[in-house]
């Protein structure tokens, strides 16, 4: 038997399960071993260890008789912000403290069809609004790449990047609403996807800005999110935005050549002061896959300059409306009043952070009368325009490359970040723009900075074509000489 | 001309009135979810996570509802637009769990139409329509079991409406309360909408102006929420553009604000000033796609429409000979058109038509039973009628036999063979009998020969008397005739 089942990828982990080499439980015991002992991560909000060795028994019987799904006895972390059936589920929110869903997300009721078992909940931004893990009412998550001081994971999906990155998973879904999968992906040296917007049903998904969130998987490395993602994916009769279209085989396009396929560079995103280690692997990555044949170009994305602040008009103004169902009264936590109206401010005082109540504020003032076009009529409009840029740009390249986020993790309590949010929603400079305008793209590891902190490099796709990009990132992730696993 | 005018003390007014009619559409689940719309059903028993607001959980449209609103789109003369849109109204209150409606604002689904109203004076008006959209109903609060509770059921949430707007065209409480007869007639007959005020399942909003004689511009309205009768609406207007003609008359001013009809004093109170009104915050809803729609498919529904009370109307006038008057009576209910369609089936149209409106329906009151509890059934009204026309009875008789009927159930041929109430038209029997009663009365016999010709009447009366009734009151007059005048 191996000596560490969690270094494992699922690819992997798969084959040794049906060789018999090891057991769907010893898999699973492996992971929460590693779970207890990197709890000072803070990565799992809920650990649901028996509940994964009862699946993965169920899972080694199935085995054993050469059936199963795809991720039979693959134990995997589910983003707090999935409601599992039976499972606390809080969004990392007081607000949503107790709350126990009586029905599955259809993103994990897949993954459990597909044999996965579920090891616990993963820490977020409350509500998915964050990019630094730092507005969990749990606290943040530690990035398992600190050294001295100890750095932010990225955010929202802080807990799914650092999980997967210290082998407390095998792999993790994530969510994804303006960059969510993408900036902690990188932030952590570990691959995740956000598909096309319709994609993945978000059906059972605690909605945080509705028109932009979508489910996506984090994982150890491409093959692993082709795996995760086509047993996340498919149309689903109760979300009326999931989109009727096939989902293929995506690991079958890894490992294709990229021989010819036009790699579009957008020349707005080389912004003045772009840091010179990811303007470097910018440069790297464009180099290997003109090594292997593609063509790169540059393409111009003109209004992506006004896609951060489209961003955070649009997404508060949903998350406004869509957060007005919690008030303490039918579920999670209450705060007694005096009066009904005491008891919802004191539930809503005592349950939403700071951050969360920011995004209400704005949200609601920019779709209060008098406002409204002036905010919300215009970023629509700048969202509209913004998505025509892709297409545009989609005309002269197959894919486009960027890089994931401008920096690597920052220490956790960043004064100036505290001080001034803006600077913290910079962070989504490079992914924003593609949630607005729907696309799918991938953060993978394209190497260290300076300091030795893990980087991404970014594929866009055109509408669902996650297909292309697989293809282009199973080209990068051969050549990139990545410093290794954490 | 049937507008009200109110003479005041410095000239004279007329009244300006719109409404907005809330009609529960007739479909088996709610607008969104798949939980019942069954009436009457436990508290809270039809609730699904959805109608709950519950964490994570999606609308999704049921099209029937969709299907119902087009259909009473068509039935009021409306456009259908092809392309709609569903929008978000935010306020927050406990029996709206989500904290929104979902509604539709700027995109409806149905346009302009037109209704024509049949007014007591035998005119018609014609009131347009401004729109149709569809949204979905709140639940119920209920504040009367505890004093200092308050009880939610949300049954009704989810409930599909829709929402007519007519525009402000009428200019008197008759013209209203014709428009709703007519509308919930429309309704009843399309089967979109049970039209029961009294139940809730149709509800009236109330927007109503004064202006004096001879201006153009409109002066503020005020609105009244929620009233219940076709009565109280018309009250509710006159009340309204009264207390306005004298707020003005005594120097005031009205402002916009909302206002609730109280039935017991016939007077409208303050509910909500225009400083307190919502700001509903609308933007198009997220979670749902633009609703699109092709010909073929309003086409579909058009041909499955049934006849509506105009056309019927107009073919009983025209087919069936009555008079406009009893055709709008007959056509108001469908049911009731439907029975006596079947009631004059190869019958004197007319004649059951005055026996409809008389006998049986005073018959139905007496009893107080509705139409399907008639005894007589409408093939046995047809029989009797027929019995009539054809001489077998007379029309007294007629009325002993409805009697009869009414009581038992029986045909009235079984009744009329039973009872020996057959007419005698047999002249030499009639003839017998007359010349028993001439020969029994000859002080009689000589003064009607002196000149005293009144005594025809008491001489047919003495003739029917002896034949119970049964003689053919036109032969014993020709007889009679003859023998006197002999």
């Amino acid at each position: 038997m191996m000596t560490d089942l969690t270094k494992l990828t699922i690819a992997q982990a798969r084959e040794g399960l049906r060789a018999k080499e090891f057991s769907a439980q010893e898999l699973t015991h492996a992971y929460i071993a590693n779970m207890e002992k990197k709890r000072h991560l803070n990565a799992y909000v809920c650990e649901t260890p028996e509940k994964a060795l009862e699946q993965a028994a169920l899972s080694q019987n199935k085995i054993e008789k050469g059936e199963g799904g795809d991720l039979e006895g693959i134990p995997l972390g589910i983003k707090d912000l999935f409601c599992t059936k039976g499972i606390a589920t809080t969004a990392c929110s007081n607000i949503l403290k107790g709350f126990v869903p009586p029905y599955e997300s259809t993103v994990t009721a897949k993954l459990l069809a597909a044999g996965a078992n579920f090891l616990g909940k993963l820490n977020l931004d409350e509500f998915a609004m964050g990019g630094s893990n730092e507005t969990s009412a749990f606290g943040p998550v530690v990035n398992p790449w600190s050294k001295n001081i100890p750095l932010v994971a990225g955010g929202s999906s802080g807990g799914s990047a650092a999980a997967v990155a210290a082998q407390m998973c095998a792999a993790a879904t994530g969510t994804d609403t303006g960059g969510s999968i993408r900036q902690p992906s990188a932030y952590c040296g570990v691959t995740g996807i956000k598909p096309t917007y319709g994609r993945c049903s978000r059906y059972g998904i605690i909605a945080f800005a509705s028109s932009l969130d979508q489910a996506g998987p984090i994982a150890k490395d491409v093959r692993d999110c082709a795996i995760m993602l086509k047993n996340m994916a498919g149309y689903d009769t109760k979300d009326a935005t999931s989109a009727k279209v096939d989902v293929p085989d995506f690991e079958k396009f890894l490992g294709q050549d990229v021989r010819g396929l036009r790699i579009g560079l957008p020349k707005e995103f080389r912004v003045d002061g772009l840091d010179k280690n990811v303007a470097a692997y910018w440069d790297k990555a464009a180099e290997i896959l003109k090594a292997r044949g593609a063509d790169v170009v540059e393409i111009s994305l003109p209004h992506s300059k006004y896609a951060l602040a489209t961003y955070y008009i649009i997404a508060p103004a949903e998350a406004s409306s869509n957060l007005a169902r919690y008030d303490g009264l039918r579920f999670g936590n209450r705060v007694d009043g005096e009066h009904l109206d005491d008891m919802y401010i004191n539930s809503r005082s005592k349950g939403f952070g700071k951050e969360v109540k920011r995004r209400i504020m704005i949200g609601t003032y920019v779709l209060s009368a008098g406002y409204y076009d002036a905010y919300y009529l215009k970023a629509q409009k700048v969202r509209r325009l913004i998505r025509d840029d892709f297409v545009r740009a989609f005309e002269k390249c197959d894919l486009i490359l960027t890089p994931t986020a401008p920096t690597a993790a920052f220490p956790i309590g960043d004064k100036s970040m505290n001080a001034n949010p803006i600077l913290m929603w910079l962070n989504d400079i490079f992914t924003v723009s593609i949630s607005l305008a729907g696309l799918p793209a991938m953060s993978l590891p394209i190497g260290l900075s300076e300091d030795g902190l893990p980087l991404g490099i970014q594929l866009i796709g055109k509408a669902f074509d996650e297909a292309t990009i697989f293809k282009a990132a199973s080209a990068l992730e051969k050549d990139i000489d990545f410093g290794g696993k954490k | 001309m049937s507008g009200m005018i109110i003479e005041g003390k410095t000239g004279r007014w007329e009244v300006i009135c719109g409404l907005e009619i809330h009609c529960q559409i007739i479909s088996k689940s709610k607008m969104f979810s798949g939980a019942s719309t069954h009436y009457g059903s436990d508290t809270n028993e039809n609730v699904s996570f959805v109608d709950a607001g519950m964490p994570g959980m999606l609308p999704t449209l049921n099209e029937e509802c969709v299907r119902q609103a087009i259909k009473t789109g068509l039935g009021l003369n409306a456009v259908i637009n092809k392309y709609s849109e569903f929008a978000r109204k935010n306020y927050f209150y406990a029996d709206l769990p989500q904290g929104y409606q979902i509604t539709q604002f700027k995109y409806p689904l149905v346009g302009e139409g037109k209704v024509v109203v049949n007014l007591s004076d035998g005119t018609t008006k014609e009131i347009g329509i401004e729109r149709i959209h569809i949204e979905q109903d709140a639940g119920k609060s209920i504040h009367d079991i505890s004093p200092n509770k308050s009880f939610i059921d949300l049954n009704r949430a989810g409930v599909g409406l829709m929402e007519i707007v007519t525009k402000p065209d009428f200019r008197s409480p008759e013209e209203a309360g014709a428009f709703l007869r007519k509308l919930r007639s429309i309704v009843r007959y399309l089967g979109t909408c049970d039209g029961n005020m009294d139940e809730g399942s149709m509800r009236c909003d109330i927007n109503v102006s004064v202006r004096k004689v001879g201006e153009t511009e409109l002066r503020t309205r005020n609105e009244m929420k929620n009233v219940n009768s076709v009565k109280f609406v018309m009250q509710a207007i006159e009340s309204e553009a009264k207390r306005h003609v004298e707020t003005y008359e005594n120097g005031g001013t009205i402002e916009q604000e909302t206002r609730q009809f109280d039935p017991n004093t016939c007077a409208t109170k303050v509910m909500r000033k225009k400083e307190f009104a919502h700001d509903y915050r609308y933007f198009p809803e997220p979670d749902l796609l633009p609703l699109v729609i092709d010909d073929e498919y309003i086409e579909q529904i058009r041909s499955e429409m049934v006849e509506l009370p105009d056309a019927k109307q107009e073919r009983f006038v025209k087919e069936l000979g009555l008079t406009a008057y009893d055709a709008s009576v007959l056509c108001e209910n469908k049911e009731t058109a439907e029975w006596f369609e079947k009631a004059a089936n190869g019958h004197d149209a007319k004649k059951v038509a005055n026996w409809m409106m008389g006998d049986f329906f005073a018959m139905l009151n007496e009893k107080k039973i509705s139409l399907e509890e008639s005894p007589i059934s409408p093939e046995n009204l047809g029989r009797l009628v027929d019995l009539i026309t054809s001489n077998v009875i007379n029309g007294k008789t007629a009325k002993d036999v409805f009697a009869l009927m009414a009581e038992t159930g029986d045909t009235p041929d079984k009744i009329v063979e039973e009872k020996g109430l057959k007419q005698v038209t047999d002249t030499a029997a009639i003839e017998a009998v007359i010349d028993a009663v001439i020969s029994a009365n000859p002080d009689n016999v000589a003064a009607y020969k002196a000149g005293k010709t009144a005594l025809m009447g008491w001489f047919v009366g003495q003739v029917m008397k002896e034949s119970r009734g049964k003689a053919n009151p036109g032969i014993v007059n020709q007889i009679l005739a003859q023998k006197l005048n002999s």
